[in-house]
């Protein structure tokens, strides 16, 4: 008993908790540094990655969408706006379909919803709008991204569908 | 070294020289000494001033760095001069006090405009005008008074006056709680750096902060100075001086968790930044009185029969100044903030007794034969 308190006056007064504290950030200063420097640097993204949105077409260039409507009705934000009509070929077709990024959340709802595998969400994340309503993607603009970047969206769907 | 630096001096004296005669000219031969005398000292304030401005601006980026890196980042590595990459983050300072200069400084409304105003000049002031007496080297020392010890605990003691005036003037309740805090921990902590200091001035017989080196000197090196026969005060004073400082973990004045930045929410732009200088250049201030009294000042650590490296020099204050800078920082990356009842019990509970009862250990100590740091 006496012995344990005079050796916890000791420790108290020669400070050794906090010089063993000392000695762990001290160990630190020294240690490999782990920060991503981001414009050169980058963390790896994974297939499932959810960025910007994209519409995809069939190999033949038909648009796939076909106005279901699921992925309007799932959005939990309320981001996306579809109008619908009857195209000249008989075959149902969107009119207008208006992602507001503003009001996304990046849930992949829509994706997960889409019968058809149209919208999806590509690993894109570097994009901006410099104007109101810059950041309302209609319809031609989805369709632009999924054009422009089908190969990596086709490889990305392809790596996970054993997953699914 | 010397001889590198002959023509320099030479192009001193010849423009001080023609200084000279441009002020005879102006106020002719009766004033002219008394003037010059004036014009002498202002030089010599800004031969201290200004490096002391560079170093606290370039203290903030260690401080960045260090703390960084002990938080296994980088830091600042972006800024550089002209875009030279390898001088990543050495602009930082630079560009901080740049960005600070131009915001605007914001009077809360019911402010107090001239104390609100007043409360920074108050802060800055001691901590600059403490550097008078402090010996950088043998001869290097603006005012050699023999008091100076004295007049050091009586100039930093100014210091709380810009905080309590900067938190009453502000008109919020954060900045009120927050000088009030700050008041109360520095007024506690300078009783218990108050009688660490008696402790430096029994072992040293003076309060002539050269004096205090120059008893520190010997054949032993580092063995010599005042840290070992007052280790328990040494660190009281290094503990204080965080507490004095208002630093982490004794950074209850400011408390970001608490009272969101204390005494300073309202000032922005330049004000703030001279309270920031304050607590900079009060650190470095502290650091260099420990270098001072405890470290051997411009003593170096190796025995003066060792040649060269024995040399005394105003680059091993540089180092000790350093040294002690650099573990203010260390203390800031590791421990968590202090609670305030726990804050004033070490002042008033454990320092305040430890250093009165070492004072009378010291005094019986020094009467007995085991005392052996004076030749």
């Amino acid at each position: 008993m006496m012995v344990e308190s005079v050796r916890r006056l000791f420790r108290t007064f020669l400070l050794v908790e906090l010089v063993k504290g000392m000695l762990l950030t001290g160990r630190y200063l020294f240690a490999r540094k782990i920060t991503v420097q981001y414009p050169e640097e980058k963390t790896p993204q994974s297939p499932r990655f959810r960025g910007l949105h994209a519409l995809r077409r069939y190999p033949n260039g038909e648009e796939r969408c076909i106005a279901c409507k699921l992925c309007e009705a799932v959005c939990p934000a309320l981001a996306i706006t579809i109008e619908s009509d009857q195209r000249e070929d008989g075959t149902r077709r969107t009119t207008r379909y208006d992602i507001d990024l503003t009001k996304c959340i990046f849930c992949g709802f829509c994706e997960e919803s889409c019968p058809v595998d149209s919208i999806v969400e590509t690993r894109i994340l570097e994009y901006h709008g410099e104007r109101r309503g810059d950041l309302i993607y209609t319809k031609p603009m989805l369709l632009a991204i999924g054009d422009a970047y089908e190969g990596e969206i086709a490889k990305d769907r392809e790596a996970d569908a054993s997953f699914r | 070294m010397t001889s590198v630096l002959q023509p320099l001096i030479g192009l001193g004296n010849w423009l001080w020289g023609v200084l000279a005669a441009v002020v005879v000219w102006i106020v002719g031969l009766e004033y002219a000494p008394a003037v010059l005398y004036l014009i002498k000292i202002l030089l010599l304030i800004l031969c201290i001033v200004v490096p002391l401005m560079l170093c606290v601006a370039y203290l903030t980026l260690w401080e960045r760095k260090v703390i960084g890196w002990m938080q296994i980042r980088i830091g600042p590595n972006r800024t550089t001069f002209f875009g030279i990459p390898w001088l990543g983050g050495l602009a930082q300072p630079i560009a901080d006090g740049l960005k600070l200069l131009v915001k605007e400084i914001i009077v809360p409304s019911g402010a107090n405009k001239f104390l609100f105003v007043l409360a920074p000049i108050m802060a800055i002031t001691p901590a600059l005008a403490a550097w008078a007496v402090v010996p950088f080297g043998p001869e290097l020392i603006l005012a050699d008074i023999d008091a100076g010890l004295l007049y050091v605990m009586a100039i930093t003691s100014m210091g709380v006056y810009g905080i309590i005036i900067a938190g009453w003037a502000s008109n919020s309740k954060y900045a009120f709680l927050g000088a009030l805090r700050s008041a109360a921990q520095m007024v506690s902590y300078e009783l218990a750096m108050g009688f660490a200091l008696v402790c430096v001035l029994m072992a040293a017989q003076s309060l002539n902060l050269g004096d205090i080196v120059r008893m520190q000197q010997g054949n032993a090196g580092f063995l010599n100075w005042f840290w070992i026969p007052l280790a328990p005060i040494f660190l009281v004073y290094i503990i204080s001086g965080v507490a004095e400082t208002n630093r982490a973990p004794f950074d209850v004045a400011e408390g970001e968790s608490e009272i969101v930045a204390g005494f300073h929410v309202e000032y922005s732009g330049m004000a703030f930044a001279v309270f920031f200088l304050a607590e900079y250049a009060n650190m470095l201030l502290i650091s260099t009185l420990a270098s001072v009294m405890f470290l051997g000042g411009w003593l170096s650590p190796f025995p003066q029969s060792w040649g060269a490296i024995g040399e005394p020099g105003f680059w091993w204050l540089i180092a000790k100044l350093f040294a002690v800078v650099s573990s203010f920082l260390w203390f800031r990356a590791t421990f968590p903030r202090y609670r305030y009842d726990q804050l004033m019990r070490l002042g008033w509970k454990v320092f305040l007794p430890l250093t009165i009862a070492y004072i009378v250990v010291l005094g019986a100590w020094m009467q007995t034969p085991l005392w052996i740091w004076w030749k």
